[in-house]
């Protein structure tokens, strides 16, 4: 252990004993600094804080005020002796000493796990591994560190919806770099993937409905590991939700063929960042197709292909037909809960049709159509019963209007007849 | 001449009296049956033999217009659930081998208690309440709350 | 046939001597003038009423009041029960009816000045029985438990609320609590299919005994005939099956607005939700509403709202007591002020009616 930590331990230990700690953190804004830190006091007086200073930062709250991390003697006003080299002060670290700087701590299991007993501390180990860490390793000081995500004085749980690391917030932190095109020059990549992912199906959910179920960033490329995910792990990158797409499509030829090609198997037909909501016209031979961008006319993959289109136009078909029966039973005002319910279990069919595609196997995906389609039949039968019965209704009228027309004339003559 | 003309007019009210009184009756009498599904607000349906029921499965029953899924579990327990997912309305299945509630479509996971354990699900599976009466399963709606 | 008739008739003769009254009616007549087609209105509502009465009984065997089983239980009728969609919709046609046409009735009474002597008494009733009506129709509306049942039932209770003093006590007592609940549904459930029936049968019954003893009310001029030029019919068998005649065409067109303009079910009510945009009363509360809506927040010292309240209690309660004070403009043919008044009344009440749904 070193000098410097023991002395973080040591100051800690005396901020927790003499009630240092804010402890009171309220759920409002005002969070209380440590009242007796003569770096905050001084710095604050100065004016001469961190731009990123926040009084939410999770270090702080918990304790670990700017001592813990820069060393010196918080409890010393002049700052010879607060800053000084012998009270353990190392000022601030340069941008390639900044992952060891929080790694004294966060790589240190025995350290950490007071605080979080269940906390990993490879996140250090993992960064090396990654693009940042191999360049900053080699002297490049604009790719990201451990502030650049995580800034450095306003840290906060990424469970913290206010953190810079909170999954609705992390394509905005990754855009700062990567959607930089200047910044980016000299890296030769694309800096257009937010733009694209905003545009996709998980960046609409992510971005606009704020749903936490759909991927941001990280959750493809990693944390601190994080790397453009290789031609082989695509799949299972996606197979984490899409989890019948991997299953099914990793059964298959085209899975190996795929492989020895170095094609990126989902990726291929769906895109990585800009995956929109997949259309029947994907599959097939059809012009937005993706299938006839390999097979040819002739070759069994074009037939199989024609096969398993015409397998999902089928199906879509007859819903269609029912959806529209439905509206009409809705419109002419007769009971459409029935429908609605076969017309749900056809498009639960439809989906596991469309999610068998990917096994390229027309047989199996047919199998499928042809339950929805039973279905989407069954509630055309229903839908024309009501038709039917709206119908008879108009019926039954005129025949009750007709005997009634019948009494009301023969009453009208009998009356006539009595008055004579 | 007046005489048939009488009669005719008589046979005529009485006919149209007849007809009408059938055009009537009918539909009053049709009410009175029963239709098939007697009951009208599915507040319980049943859903078969307790004792057929296979020990770890799940099956998908229609409980009035929504799917509910009926779990009977390895100690013989049975559960039910609201089977739509709460994530993205897709309907959900029983794993026999994980003893979980899955959803195909995101990979989420739900407990036999219908807790969201796993995945997108931001919301546990609304819980129905099943007796055996009889060697009967009894799916009914929870105790509603006011 | 005939024999079987007679001796049955006997049998009955014999203990409840029903001769003299049978002769009473076997010699009633009706006179017959330009105005006697006013005559039938009350027949219609009677006629509406056992339509009412009918149907309501049929739901009555489907219908389940709970605050999910109300709504669930009418879907079923419309949807499941054979013949239920029919049975609904003319129940719910017929009400509105039934209430429009004793409007007309009243005010053909009105003008034909029918409630003088020795006829207060049948005025009177008969205006309790429009009260009793209005009072069916608007515990009955509850009854689906349907989003605007509920929110006008909130608004109309909330208003009952108004009347200063006893407001409060009548609006708990209707609403059997704070707030509109199950609770008051199981009360207009209750005031729907007994209390009113109750109370409406017996002074319907008192209305139409009037009617039977006194006769017809002849008009000043019929009155005034010599006795040869008074035109008449018997009251059995002709103005009976002249009833029926008209009675089968109403039915008619009750089964067509049945068939054709199927009544709504709408939302089921969620007392969490707000309230949906343009809730208002049934069209027979729509004048009253809308005046209430007119109203400045405050008159005098009195509360709009309270104003209004009052003022229509006494508007109801000299309507009520026409028959004696109508007595006071007798002499004065020229001015007519009670035609005037009455023409007055009918053209607030649909003015304000249709400014209602205009606006």
């Amino acid at each position: 252990m070193t000098d410097l930590k023991i002395r973080g331990i040591l100051i800690l230990g005396f901020s927790i004993l003499f009630g240092m700690v804010p402890g009171k953190i309220s759920a409002q804004q005002d969070i209380a600094l440590p009242e007796n830190d003569q770096c905050i006091i001084c710095h604050k007086e100065m004016e001469f804080l961190p731009e990123d200073f926040s009084a939410n930062d999770v270090h702080l709250t918990a304790g670990l005020s700017c001592a813990g991390c820069h060393g010196g003697n918080p409890k010393k006003e002049e700052m010879e002796e607060a800053m000084s080299e012998k009270a353990g002060f190392v000022g601030v670290p340069s941008k390639q000493e900044i992952p060891q700087f929080c790694g004294k701590c966060h790589s240190d299991i025995k350290f950490m796990r007071e605080f979080q007993p269940r906390i990993p501390t490879d996140q250090v180990e993992q960064y090396y591994t990654s693009v940042h860490g191999i360049k900053l390793k080699k002297g490049d000081n604009k790719v990201a560190d451990c502030t650049s995500c995580h800034t450095a004085h306003s840290i906060l749980s990424a469970k913290d919806s206010r953190s810079t690391v909170y999954p609705l917030n992390v394509p905005e932190t990754c855009k700062h770099c990567h959607s930089d095109a200047q910044y980016m020059e000299p890296y030769h990549i694309p800096t257009d993937q937010y733009q694209k992912y905003a545009e996709s199906v998980h960046g609409k959910l992510l971005l606009e409905e704020n749903d936490t179920g759909a991927p941001a960033c990280n959750d493809c490329h990693g944390n601190h590991g994080a790397i453009p995910p290789g031609v082989a792990s695509i799949s299972h990158v996606c197979g984490t939700c899409h989890v019948n797409n991997l299953q099914y499509f990793s059964k298959t030829k085209m899975a190996r063929e795929f492989e020895e090609l170095q094609i990126h198997a989902c990726e291929a037909c769906h895109g990585n960042h800009r995956v929109m909501d997949a259309t029947d016209n994907m599959v097939g031979t059809g012009e937005k197709a993706f299938c006839i961008e390999c097979h040819e006319k002739g070759d069994a993959g074009y037939k199989e292909a024609e096969l398993i289109h015409s397998e999902l136009e089928n199906v879509v078909a007859v819903y269609d037909s029912a959806k529209t029966l439905q509206n009409k039973v809705q419109r002419i005002g007769m009971d459409d809960a029935d429908i609605n319910y076969l017309l749900q279990e056809s498009h639960q069919s439809l989906i596991q049709a469309r999610t068998l595609v990917h096994t390229f196997d027309h047989e199996k995906v047919g199998d499928k159509t042809k339950e929805g389609i039973m279905k989407a039949e069954d509630a055309i039968l229903l839908a024309n019963k009501e038709v039917k019965d709206y119908k008879v209704r108009r019926l039954g009228f005129s025949v009750a209007t007709m005997f009634i027309t019948i009494l009301v004339i023969a009453l009208f003559f009998k009356i006539r007849q009595i008055e004579k | 001449m007046a005489m048939k003309r009488r009669r005719f007019l008589d046979i005529l009210l009485g006919a149209g009296l007849l007809g009408w009184l059938g055009s009537v009756l009918y539909p009053l009498i049709s009410f009175l049956k029963p239709p098939p599904i007697p009951k009208a607000n599915v507040n319980s349906i049943k859903a078969g033999v307790a004792s057929q029921f296979p020990i770890n499965s799940g099956q998908i029953i229609k409980f009035g217009r929504k799917p509910v899924i009926l779990i009977k579990m390895e100690s013989g327990d049975f559960r039910a659930f609201s089977a739509i997912c709460t994530h993205l309305d897709c309907i959900v299945q029983y794993r026999k081998d994980l003893k979980q509630i899955w959803c195909a479509c995101h990979n989420g996971h739900y407990d036999l208690r219908g807790i969201n354990i796993a995945g997108p699900p931001p919301r546990p599976l609304d819980e129905y309440k099943v007796n055996i009466v009889n060697d009967e399963i009894i799916v009914s709606r929870p105790e509603q709350a006011g | 046939m005939s024999q079987i008739i007679k001796k049955s008739y006997q049998w009955v003769d014999d203990r409840f001597h029903l001769t003299p009254l049978i002769e009473f009616m076997r010699h009633k007549k009706v006179p017959v003038h330009k105005h006697s087609i006013w005559y039938y209105m009350g027949g219609v509502a009677l006629f509406l009423f056992i339509i009412q009465v009918v149907t309501g009984i049929l739901l009555l065997l489907y219908y389940q009041s709970g605050v999910d089983s109300g709504y669930e239980s009418v879907r079923f009728l419309m949807t499941k029960v054979n013949f239920g969609w029919l049975i609904r919709s003319i129940h719910s046609w017929s009400a509105n009816l039934f209430i429009f046409f004793i409007f007309v009735h009243m005010f053909s009474t009105f003008f034909t000045k029918a409630f003088r002597k020795p006829r207060e008494l049948t005025w009177l009733s008969g205006f309790v029985l429009l009260l009793l009506a209005m009072g069916f129709g608007f515990s009955g509306y509850l009854l689906p438990w349907n989003e605007l049942a509920f929110f006008a039932t909130k608004v109309g209770t909330d208003i009952a609320g108004a009347v200063p003093l006893i407001g409060d006590a009548i609006k708990v007592v209707l609403r059997g609590g704070e707030d509109v609940t199950g609770a008051t549904l199981s009360r207009f459930y209750a005031f729907h299919v007994a209390l009113i029936p109750g109370i409406f049968t017996v002074i319907l019954g008192l209305h139409l005994l009037f009617i039977q003893r006194q006769g017809m009310h002849e008009p000043d001029y019929f009155k005034n005939l010599p006795q040869e030029k008074k035109k008449t019919i018997p009251f059995f068998p002709n103005f009976i099956l002249r009833d029926a005649l008209l009675w089968l065409i109403v039915l008619n067109i009750l089964l067509y607005l049945a068939v054709f303009f199927p009544w709504e079910l709408g939302n089921k009510a969620d007392p969490f939700s707000s309230a949906p945009q343009g809730i208002r009363p049934e069209w027979y509360f729509m004048f009253m509403f809308q005046t209430l809506k007119f109203l400045p927040a405050h008159i005098l010292f009195i509360e709009g709202e309270v104003f209004g309240v009052l003022f229509f209690t006494v508007v109801a309660i000299v309507w009520l007591l026409v028959p004696f004070w109508e007595l006071k403009f007798k002499g004065d043919k020229k001015a007519r002020p009670l035609k005037i008044i009455g023409i007055v009344v009918i053209l607030y009440i649909i003015a304000l009616t249709a400014l209602g749904y205009i606006l």
